[in-house]
């Protein structure tokens, strides 16, 4: 019956102070750091879906939060989220699958371009969706 | 008998690591990875159409048995995905046992609780047409 001290024992994963600066590990801790933004942003979209179901009031309620300019400024990190975790999940993807891109100057390039393409897609999204 | 003559390694090294269901949680989290690749773009989408239509719009616009499909969906695999992702962050950074299982389970909870309030949203909408 020594599992729960054990389990306190147990390593942790090394913090953000750890690891010396360079792009590959800010792609690795920002993929980390949008997935959990992500994780909260999706209660907020889906409480958008819910106001929809509830009343016209209480959808208009929500749209004024989303079109109001705090609104905005979450809705655009938001998107920068999604974009950044997206393209980089595809990265993800390809490591474990074809098990390519490993080499150092690959993977710093693609880190740098993901962090582009997250921005590029998120400022078209918000187009897209008239909240600019 | 004495304790660790006739012990094998493999039994010496049982219950120490955490080689517990790590490849099953690894493998789930990309396959759901995989479907969310094709169901984000279309939810972004559907995004960008509920925002620009209007109360009655929007509603019309969820009420297409193609578009409540494919929401509901969504809404599991993220919940799957969102899930997992969110259990090695705690695994990761919270040591205490019992905080660390609290947190594990309002995990599941709230991941589970998004999809029931997403589903049944939509299927809400789909049913009042």
């Amino acid at each position: 019956m020594s599992g729960p001290q054990r389990a306190a024992t147990r390593p942790l994963s090394p913090h953000l102070q750890i690891w010396r600066y360079h792009v590959t590990m800010l792609a690795s801790i920002t993929h980390r750091i949008t997935g959990a933004a992500l994780y909260f942003g999706t209660f907020l979209i889906a409480a958008w879906l819910v106001a929809l179901a509830i009343s016209p009031d209480a959808f208009a309620a929500m749209q004024g939060i989303i079109t109001s300019i705090p609104g905005k400024i979450i809705l655009f990190l938001w998107a920068v989220a999604v974009m950044f975790h997206l393209f980089n999940g595809i990265r993800h993807l390809v490591w474990d699958g074809p098990g390519i891109g490993f080499s150092p100057k690959v993977a710093s390039t693609v880190s740098t371009i993901i962090y582009f393409l997250a921005i590029l897609g998120a400022v078209a999204l918000m187009f897209a969706a008239g909240a600019f | 008998m004495s304790q660790g003559q006739f012990l094998t390694p493999t039994k010496a090294a049982r219950g120490l690591g955490s080689a517990k269901s790590g490849t099953a949680h690894h493998i789930r989290l990309r396959v759901a990875a995989l479907a969310l690749l094709i169901l984000v773009p279309l939810a972004l989408y559907a995004i960008i159409s509920i925002s620009s239509a209007g109360y009655d719009g929007a509603r019309a616009w969820v009420a297409q048995p193609l578009h409540a499909t494919l929401l509901i969906l969504t809404a599991g695999a993220v919940s799957y995905h969102m899930r997992l992702g969110m259990q090695v962050i705690i695994e990761d950074y919270i040591a205490k046992t019992g905080m660390r299982t609290t947190l594990l389970i309002l995990n599941t909870f709230a991941a589970i609780a998004m999809f029931v309030a997403v589903a049944m949203a939509v299927v809400q909408i789909w049913i009042a047409g």
